[in-house]
């Protein structure tokens, strides 16, 4: 491959291919997101490809492996064009009925349509799809439109134009002007204005500049980063290139976590083969500007997310952050000037040129522009990664687009910003989405994390979680979040074991205060707020575990016991047989008894009870 | 240790010019390698790199993805993101555990299995999720578990 040297190569490159491409030529589109590649996907892409080939098709059917579509509950995903017929849950022996009836008939196989668990209605295209309609898919929907491993894709749907425009016509002062006019805030966490920080870099002192893409998404629960590097990796490093040339930087950084194995290898390839089209290298489409990207892989530290910490880190050293007083921007990875932002930030700077600043702004709320990608998970229906504009609200992300609670269970929370996050209840879900409203309630945006929970769910167990998961990955640099955070999970495994005391839920008040007044990182800074958001609106339990010693969630397990129910029970000994401490007695056909001495409350009885007869007390 | 050891991670510090600001990637070539870090891998590399051993200890002991302790033949991570745990991830997690007769974190006696738990790997339409050598087994129950261990005791 030549390099393209000149903007006007670049589109003639594009033509050349586009025209070559048959818009009505048949194309079965694979989601090849991770969840999608758990279900038997290897045997289905092979099946494809062999059914393709004994019906003599190589030259009138494409097969594309595209990013992740988002709607993972209901994997594989399989979409074929150009009629867009959306396939879902789709398995190896439905591989020859597709081929032959949608793909060469153009009829429907009515079993593999999605039907929506509520109204009950087929669907048949992506869009007609609840999970999609309410979306603005800007950033997220090219996914299903690209092989990710394949520059040529993003090309054909306009990629690398932005960078072309930016580098042959805006001057840097220019670009930054046009991403601070757009207002675009970090999607990383912080919400800080993109633009400005940019501006702070390329105003401090120094000759070599780096900038940073944070892929290291730590928080649990929350995978839309992961899901963009996967998927459309180079509208990633578009968004890096321009953002480089605006600051004056020439190398860049990928920082991905290396437990995301199909991201680093596809942002690998990403990197490649824009340096082969000179995209990345030296003298950038002939405009003089050079830049290159290396990848990092995160050691599995949810501290590195942090941008100090992810910069130590980068140099080779154990991640621990260090106080700010002097920005990143003026003094970071090895004490230069750096910018750093995360990979859904950077995914939406090309389109913020592409579009123009005037036509982003637009969308969202006054303080909150764009677009934000949440990854919908937990006790919901369609469990997914969602793109929505700012100040959308809760109840549409759970229930119109999320399809509500499953098993017809009672909505309780809905936790967002991961572990520095909180849990908003019930009667917060016409809060619009946006950075300003969560922080208010309490909670924040993050990284986009939303984990639904159910009746089920107890909400003090959920702040143990949280705070267990916080006592592993804290640094240990600083005191109270080190020793504060230990202090306050004992604090709740106590309330949880039905040991809990009056006065503990002061006590976690008044430690929450000096972890956040005496933290160095943002870390520990928000660590108490999965405790005090649950305090502030579920108090009601936290003095059920402590007052009555009961959990009401049935969830904590030395507050409940397992029992069996002599009316529902008819005696088959399934749960006999699979008690793994011979707990269960009974004889064939007479309701059978749980000794409670022997029973660790391990559970295995009401999973494998076929006629609900075990209930938890 | 073997020579063909020591000759691999000579390999992988050629790999990244000697650079010592790579040290985080070379310790993952070498862990990927070995299966984990041996104590005489390490010391070649402080040679090598000339980086105080305390640093490279450091490294080796703060970040998660690293074992100073050989790993099992069959390497298994249960997912405790939030949304694996509000969907019973922890019932998991104690069967496997109560199965092999080890804590997470632990290798069993025969080096067959080593257990650990993972914050979250990201395919949450799956949880509660376990990985069993790389392949990802989803909407698991304790049930599930034990069958799925039993296909890999004797693999």
């Amino acid at each position: 491959m030549e390099k393209i040297k000149t903007l006007e190569e670049l589109e003639n490159f594009r033509d050349s291919f586009v025209k070559k491409r048959d818009p009505n030529k048949a194309r079965i589109a694979i989601c090849g997101g991770t969840a999608c590649r758990a279900h038997a996907w290897e045997e289905l892409i092979r099946a494809f490809e062999a059914e393709i080939e004994k019906q003599e098709l190589k030259e009138k059917v494409d097969i594309s492996i595209t990013g992740c579509h988002g709607f993972c509950e209901r994997g594989p995903l399989v979409v074929i064009h150009p009629q867009r017929v959306f396939y879902q849950q789709v398995k190896e022996s439905d591989v020859a009925e597709i081929i032959s009836e949608t793909v060469l008939n153009n009829r429907i196989v009515e079993r593999l349509l999605y039907i929506d668990p509520v109204k009950g209605e087929k669907a048949i295209y992506e869009d007609e799809v609840d999970f999609y309609k309410k979306q603005q898919r800007l950033i997220f929907g090219n996914n299903g439109k690209i092989d990710p491993t394949d520059i040529t894709d993003y090309i054909a749907i306009g990629g690398y134009i932005s960078l072309g425009k930016v580098l042959t016509s805006i001057s840097p002062e220019q670009v930054i002007e046009e991403i601070i006019k757009s207002g675009l805030r970090g999607r990383g966490g912080g919400g800080f204005s993109t633009g400005r920080k940019w501006l702070y870099c390329r105003q401090a002192e120094g000759d070599i500049k780096y900038v940073i893409c944070n892929a290291d998404e730590g928080d649990p629960g929350a995978y839309m980063d992961r899901s963009l590097l996967e998927g459309n990796p180079h509208s990633v490093l578009e968004g890096m290139i321009i953002g480089a040339y605006a600051i004056g930087a020439r190398e860049g950084y990928v920082y991905v976590r290396n437990e995301y194995p199909l991201a680093v290898k596809h942002i690998k390839i990403a990197i490649k083969q824009a340096e082969n089209h000179g995209f990345l290298g030296d003298d950038i489409l002939g405009s003089g500007f050079s830049f290159s990207v290396k990848i990092n892989r995160g050691g599995g530290a949810f501290v590195c997310g942090e941008s100090t910490a992810l910069m130590t880190s980068l140099e080779g050293r154990v991640g621990e952050p260090r106080a700010k007083h002097i920005h990143t921007v003026e003094s970071g990875l090895w004490e230069k000037p750096t910018n750093l932002n995360n990979v859904e930030t950077w995914a939406n700077v090309p389109l913020i040129i592409a579009k123009g600043a005037d036509w982003y702004a637009k969308i969202g709320t006054k303080s909150s522009k764009g677009t934000k990608i949440f990854s919908l998970v937990g006790k919901i229906n369609n469990t997914g990664l969602v793109e929505v504009p700012m100040g959308i609200t809760l109840r549409e992300i759970i229930y119109d687009i999320g399809g509500g609670i499953p098993g017809g269970k009672k909505f309780k929370a809905v936790q967002t910003g991961g572990p520095s996050g909180g849990c908003v209840p019930e009667s917060m879900l016409d809060l619009p989405v946006d950075f300003e409203e969560l922080t208010r309630v309490g909670s924040m945006m993050g990284s986009g994390g939303m984990i639904v929970v159910d009746e089920d769910t107890c909400m003090v167990d959920v702040a143990r979680y949280f705070l267990s998961f916080l006592q592993d990955e804290s640094c240990g640099k600083c005191t109270s979040c080190r020793e504060g955070i230990k202090r306050m999970l004992e604090i709740l495994t106590r309330i949880t074991q039905g040991k809990g005391e009056k006065g503990d839920i002061e006590l976690l008040e008044e430690l929450s205060e000096v972890i956040k007044d005496t933290s160095l990182c943002a870390l520990g800074q928000t660590a108490p707020n999965p405790v005090l958001t649950t305090i502030r609106y579920f108090r009601d339990e936290y003095e059920a575990h402590i007052k009555d010693k009961k959990c009401p969630a049935k969830v904590c397990r030395e507050l409940i016991t397992y029992a069996i129910d002599e009316e529902k029970c008819t005696g088959c000994m399934r749960c006999l047989k699979e008690c793994p401490q011979q707990a269960i007695v009974g004889e064939r056909k007479k309701p059978h008894q749980i000794l409670q001495e022997k029973c660790i409350k391990c559970g295995i009885c009401y999973e494998s009870c076929r006629f609900d007869a075990v209930k938890v007390e | 240790m073997s020579p063909q050891i020591l000759e691999k991670v000579d390999n992988i510090i050629d790999k990244y010019n000697k650079d010592s600001s790579v040290l985080i990637g070379m310790l993952q070539d070498i862990q990927q390698e070995c299966k984990y870090l041996p104590k005489e891998a390490l010391l070649h590399l402080k040679n090598k790199l000339r980086v105080p051993l305390p640093q490279i200890y450091a490294v080796a002991t703060f970040y998660k993805a690293f074992s100073l302790r050989p790993r099992g033949k069959h390497f298994i991570q249960v997912c405790l993101g939030t949304a694996c745990h509000v969907r019973g991830a922890p019932k998991i997690l104690e069967e496997i555990e109560r199965k092999l007769s080890i804590k997470s974190g632990e290798t069993t006696e025969d080096l067959n299995f080593t257990l650990e738990t993972v914050n979250c790997l990201g395919a949450c339409a799956l949880g509660p999720l376990m990985v069993v050598d790389g392949k990802y087994f989803g909407k698991m129950t304790p049930g599930k578990a034990g069958k799925i261990l039993k296909r890999y005791r004797n693999k």
